[in-house]
């Protein structure tokens, strides 16, 4: 399943998740995506590259174009190599945090969007993978 | 980009103008506490219209917001919401709890001169 567009965004400051969310609405509005169904991308695209300013400092977000099963698809990867997560069941819970803020990052972006897999080592990183499927 | 903040009255508004960053919604955060205090505001409007995204780290900032002019004696409200983003709030599970939210500018006025009242 070769992605039919992609576009990378390096992750290394607040402006940078901007930049993220505003690539990602560019491209789920050239899909043809609803503009409800934009602003949910633009807004799980927020949380997970957030999520990597906060915890791993840089880090990167790509997001592409995919067809599976003659649906096409928007999704999102989120990519890092900081500290990991130790215990990945505890950090889907909404409200858990250790950054002090609402906890609500990646739960919130499970709930935004279709398909939501993570995948984290301890002291390798995180990559978060997520999808929002036309109707 | 600094949002500008306008005084009307006994009232602050400050218009969103452009998609703002963690930091430049931090800077309008304490900019509001700094001006309400010294023009002794009664109320502020802060207008997010041009908001395209409402995440964790804007409601955060604008529920402490809210908080912290209410300690300083004065009334927040939020305008502006657009549908879209109202939506994305609520799947994320996002709530402006104790934030005062109205329609568009004018009835957000509106609102804060009927509390005044």
């Amino acid at each position: 399943m070769a992605p039919r567009f992609e576009a990378r965004i390096r992750i290394r400051s607040d402006a940078d998740i901007v930049a993220a969310r505003r690539q990602g609405r560019a491209l789920a509005e050239q899909m043809g995506f609803s503009s409800t169904d934009v602003t949910v991308i633009a807004t799980a695209i927020s949380e997970v590259a957030r999520n990597i300013v906060q915890y791993a400092r840089e880090g990167e977000v790509v997001v592409s174009a995919t067809r599976e099963d003659g649906r096409d698809g928007l999704t999102i990867v989120a990519r890092d190599q900081g500290p990991g997560i130790a215990d990945v069941v505890k950090a889907m819970q909404p409200g858990y945090s250790t950054a002090n803020s609402l906890g609500l990052g990646l739960p919130g972006a499970r709930r935004l969007m279709d398909d939501f897999e993570i995948s984290s080592r301890v002291g390798e990183g995180t990559t978060v993978t997520m999808t929002k499927w036309q109707r | 980009m600094r949002v500008p903040i306008l005084k009307q009255g006994e009232y602050l508004i400050a218009s969103i103008q452009s998609a703002l960053t963690d930091q430049e919604l931090s800077q309008l955060k304490d900019d509001l506490l700094d001006h309400a205090g010294r023009t002794r505001a009664r109320g502020v409007v802060v207008d997010v219209t041009v908001l395209d995204v409402m995440d964790s780290f804007a409601a955060r900032t604008l529920r402490s917001l809210a908080h912290m002019l209410d300690l300083l004696g004065a009334a927040t409200v939020v305008v502006g919401i657009q549908p879209e983003v109202a939506f994305a709030m609520v799947q994320l599970g996002l709530t402006l709890e104790g934030v005062s939210t109205a329609l568009d500018l004018e009835e957000g006025l509106a609102f804060l001169q009927a509390k005044a009242a």
